[in-house]
């Protein structure tokens, strides 16, 4: 040792300190580089569950974009119209007048447009009952578009399977096709008259099913199909200049029949029905917006799942970390530094999970948009949006900073001394508690006994059960009603919309997602739990207890709030099937609901019993020996 | 140095309770000490005498629950939480028993960390640590995880790390506790060195050996001082040199 130097060194750093950001901000990224080193499993299962519900949010959100790529491919594929015109018409007979066909020709030349087709009759479109379609397998009411034989300049249906229009036969629009199970070659009836189906094509003109169930006919045999009930109308597909959003409703806005009406001005009742192409497109989507609202309440759900999950890993981390604390105030470590180095460490996991989350909704954007019969073309993977990143930032941010501030506040208060020691925060001692464990076997004694000195962890299970159970009841209340309303109409003939069941699967996704995560947040919690009782479960296997009573104590650790949690879940599974169901109506039964809660208890049992095995393994003199409460 | 005075430490009255009513438990009891600079004091009695306690409350670990204390002239026992984390940063280096090291931490950033928290640049934190491990007969070592070194480079370590931010102060609780005859040797050679070259020791021993070789001896019981001893054999360069260790030598 050189005593010169020392004391040179030392003279020198206090000539030398200063103060500055740079350092403290390399502190704080090792301490969390190291935590996060010998944390792996609690950091993967942070960042799964955030990103869990930031990626069914970016999902939700991605879905906006993700059907126009289809859209535009089958508008390209059709020569589609920018804008459909449809004739006026008697308001109470539904007749279009000379007039009113007149006014939508002029339409065809008004300025701007380039090209169109039509005027074409069209049947179904205006009555009250539409042109009766029966094949062998159901009744519907359709529209049946009159079509040459020849192609039109705007709006030539693009024929996906079999031929354009010949006589005798008919083209049916094919998502209509597909859900009404039509076949080519097949002998279909129009109000009775029969007709050979010859092809199935798809247009932008048009929403497809279950907007409109359309067939093309020959223009002689749509006008044959008209009755007084339900008259002949036009239709003319027009081109424009400017296909432009703006522009087209613009266009449609001037010459709208609609508008003018509202304008509460002179009323032209000649005067077409517009509907821009804009406007078709949004209906062609609106199966993806039934998607959207169950992946939103997926989000919240996910993301209350996700605060109790990581609520419980930090605390549980803080619980590992005490004299990591006590070290680090020890040596000159603010109460601000302390909670920096929880704060640091959770916001980078919840940062990995903001963008991890966003990535994988936004890549499974076009595998969940599969788009329906109506549209030829893949969808496409749709911009990342501003909104979708600044929603998957917020929400991983928020159950972050809700989970971790608790945790930290209570680190950067915590005292120096006891940190040091590692001593455990003493649990509180509940006489009522006490009193009834007395009389329960053992197993539910050393169980309860051990929920009561961790109140706060209790709480979060159980809560996180609740969300879980939640999802689940809310899930099989809306298969329940599906298959109610799917039974309805298969007996009566009619056809489904093919939109429900799609929604119910995004939901039946989500909820083993939820289920998934919970089941994980229980293992997890099982195991700080039995880390934490290490030294209890010690003492009463010296004591006399058989390893069998300790983990199943263990094990009831987390039974104890799993009961009520899932009761709880049931009427707020139910409240949320009322709220987001889609306008269904019905319960699952009873027997549906017990299972679910029962299912849950036992499921919760099984998996956390594997921690309580694994805490169980190390001899009792070991266990002693830990620093433990 | 760090001001002109001569008395480091300071305290009149020194009391810390624990719990209240029927439970409350006095750990120290009107306890009055003075330290002064360059002083190597030892702290003797029996477990449970107060004596951590009072390394705690020197150190601004806890706060006394009445009486006064002063450190480099600078009164303590008022401060704030994160006035206490300054003050602890700026005046105080803790060796403990149980060394205290960070375990996923290198030696090297182990000495770093309370530089860094002082606000050095990471380049001069790391010149510190390199040139105190140095000193501490560990440069080789710097690289390596507390769990690869023995318990006395692990002392060492925490006394590098004790030092890193130029201490008013060093306060020693049981150094050599949990090291053998041998660690215990090299780390008392190490403080003694500390103390020639004008370091302030307050040492928490159970001991005598120890003890007899500082300064003064102080012997607590029942939170109170009981006895105060000057010993002639104590400064400066006699810290660790009884029989027995130098023969170990």
């Amino acid at each position: 040792m050189n005593d010169q130097r020392t004391t040179g060194v030392m003279t020198q750093q206090r000539g030398t300190r200063r103060q500055g950001i740079r350092g403290r901000a390399l502190l704080l990224s090792r301490l969390a580089a190291s935590d996060l080193r010998h944390h792996v499993a609690q950091a993967v299962l942070f960042v799964v569950a955030i990103a869990a519900a930031t990626s069914v949010l970016s999902l939700a959100f991605a879905l906006n974009g993700v059907n126009n790529n289809p859209y535009q491919q089958t508008m390209a594929a059709t020569n589609g119209p920018d804008v459909v015109a449809q004739s006026a018409n008697d308001p109470y007979t539904g007749v279009t007048s000379p007039a009113d066909l007149a006014a939508l020709m002029q339409l065809n030349h008004a300025k701007g447009v380039v090209a169109h087709s039509g005027p074409y009759p069209i049947v179904g479109e205006n009555g009250p009952v539409g042109v009766n379609m029966a094949s062998t397998d159901i009744d519907a009411s359709v529209q049946v578009e009159g079509r040459e034989p020849g192609v039109a300049a705007v709006d030539q249906p693009k024929v996906t399977d079999g031929t354009w229009l010949r006589p005798g036969g008919v083209v049916i629009e094919r998502s209509f096709a597909e859900t009404a199970n039509l076949r080519l070659g097949q002998t279909i009836t129009l109000n009775g008259h029969p007709f050979r189906v010859v092809g199935f094509a798809v247009t932008s003109a048009f929403r497809g099913f279950p907007g409109n169930s359309l067939i093309w006919a020959t223009v002689a045999t749509a006008r044959r199909l008209a009755t007084k009930a339900d008259p002949i109308s036009y239709i003319s597909n027009l081109k424009l200049s400017d296909a432009s959003p703006r522009a087209v409703i613009a266009f449609a806005n001037a010459h709208s029949n609609g508008l003018q009406q509202n304008k509460g001005g002179p009323v032209d009742t000649t005067t077409p029905f517009l509907n821009p192409w804009t406007a078709v497109a949004y209906d062609d989507s609106s199966f993806l917006r039934t998607d959207q609202a169950f992946l939103f309440t997926g989000t919240v759900l996910l993301g209350l799942l996700a605060l109790a999950s990581v609520a419980v890993l930090v605390g549980s981390r803080l619980a590992e970390g005490t004299r990591r604390v006590g070290l680090l105030k020890a040596v000159g470590g603010t109460p601000g530094v302390v909670a920096a180095t929880f704060l640091v460490e959770n916001l980078f996991l919840a940062l990995v999970a903001a963008v991890a989350g966003l990535l994988a909704g936004w890549r499974a954007a076009p595998l969940v948009s599969k788009p329906l019969a109506d549209l030829v073309g893949a969808p496409g993977a749709p911009p990342l949006t501003f909104v979708m990143v600044v929603g998957a930032l917020v929400v991983a941010l928020a159950v972050a900073l809700a989970s971790t501030l608790v945790p930290a506040i209570r680190a950067a208060r915590m005292s120096t001394v006891s940190a040091l020691a590692d001593a455990p925060r003493l649990p509180k001692r509940r006489e009522s508690l006490m009193r009834l464990s007395r009389k329960l076997p053992l197993p539910a004694l050393f169980g309860l006994r051990l929920v009561a000195r961790r109140p706060r962890r209790a709480v979060l299970s159980a809560a996180s059960i609740a969300v879980a159970v939640m999802g689940l009841v809310a899930a099989l209340s809306i298969h329940a009603a599906v298959d109610k309303k799917f039974s309805h109409f298969a007996s009566s003939g009619g056809l489904v919309n093919p939109d429900v069941p799609r929604a119910e699967q995004v939901l039946t996704a989500i909820t083993i997602s939820l289920v998934i995560l919970a089941a994980l947040t229980a293992i997890f919690t099982a195991w700080a739990t039995v880390l934490d009782a290490r030294r209890a479960s010690a003492v009463t296997l010296a004591l006399g207890a058989t390893p069998q009573q300790v983990r199943a104590g263990l094990a009831m650790t987390q039974v104890i709030p799993a009961l009520p949690g899932a009761i709880l879940g049931l009427p707020l599974g139910i409240g949320l099937f009322k709220v987001a169901g889609h306008h269904l109506s019905g319960f699952p039964p009873v027997l549906w609901l017990g299972a679910a809660v029962l299912g849950t208890v036992f499921v919760v049992a099984a998996l956390t019993s594997v921690p309580a095995w694994i805490g169980m393994r190390r001899p009792v003199a070991e266990m002693l020996q830990t620093e433990g409460a | 140095m760090k001001d002109s005075t001569t008395v480091l430490v300071h305290a009149k009255g020194l009391q810390k309770d624990y719990g209240s009513g029927e439970g409350l438990v006095r750990a120290l009891d009107s306890v009055d000490l003075d330290v002064s600079r360059g002083e190597a004091v030892a702290v003797m009695g029996p477990s449970g005498c107060g004596k951590s306690t009072l390394l705690h409350l020197i150190g601004g670990l806890d706060r006394p629950s009445a009486g006064q204390l002063s450190v480099a002239g600078q009164r303590v026992d008022g401060l704030s939480e994160r006035a206490l984390a300054f003050f602890r940063r700026d005046e105080i280096g803790f060796v403990f028993q149980a060394f205290h090291l960070m375990d996923e931490l290198t030696a090297q950033e182990n000495v770093e960390l309370p530089a860094l928290l002082a606000g050095f640049s990471p380049n001069e934190a790391r010149a510190r640590a390199t040139t105190l491990l140095e000193e501490v007969d560990l440069a080789d070592r710097a690289r390596h995880l507390p769990s690869m070194l023995s318990g006395g480079q692990r002392q060492r370590v925490a006394i590098a790390r004790a030092l890193v931010n130029d201490p008013a102060i060093v306060l020693a609780d049981e150094p050599t506790g949990n090291l053998d005859s041998a660690s215990a040797f090299q780390v008392l050679g190490l403080l003694e060195r500390l103390h020639a070259n004008g370091l302030t020791l307050v040492i928490v021993t159970h001991d005598e050996r120890i003890a007899t070789t500082a300064d003064r001896l102080i012997s607590m019981r029942d939170g109170a001082f009981v006895d105060e001893t000057h010993l002639t054999g104590g400064s400066h360069g006699h810290l660790g040199t009884f029989a027995e260790w130098e023969r170990l030598s």
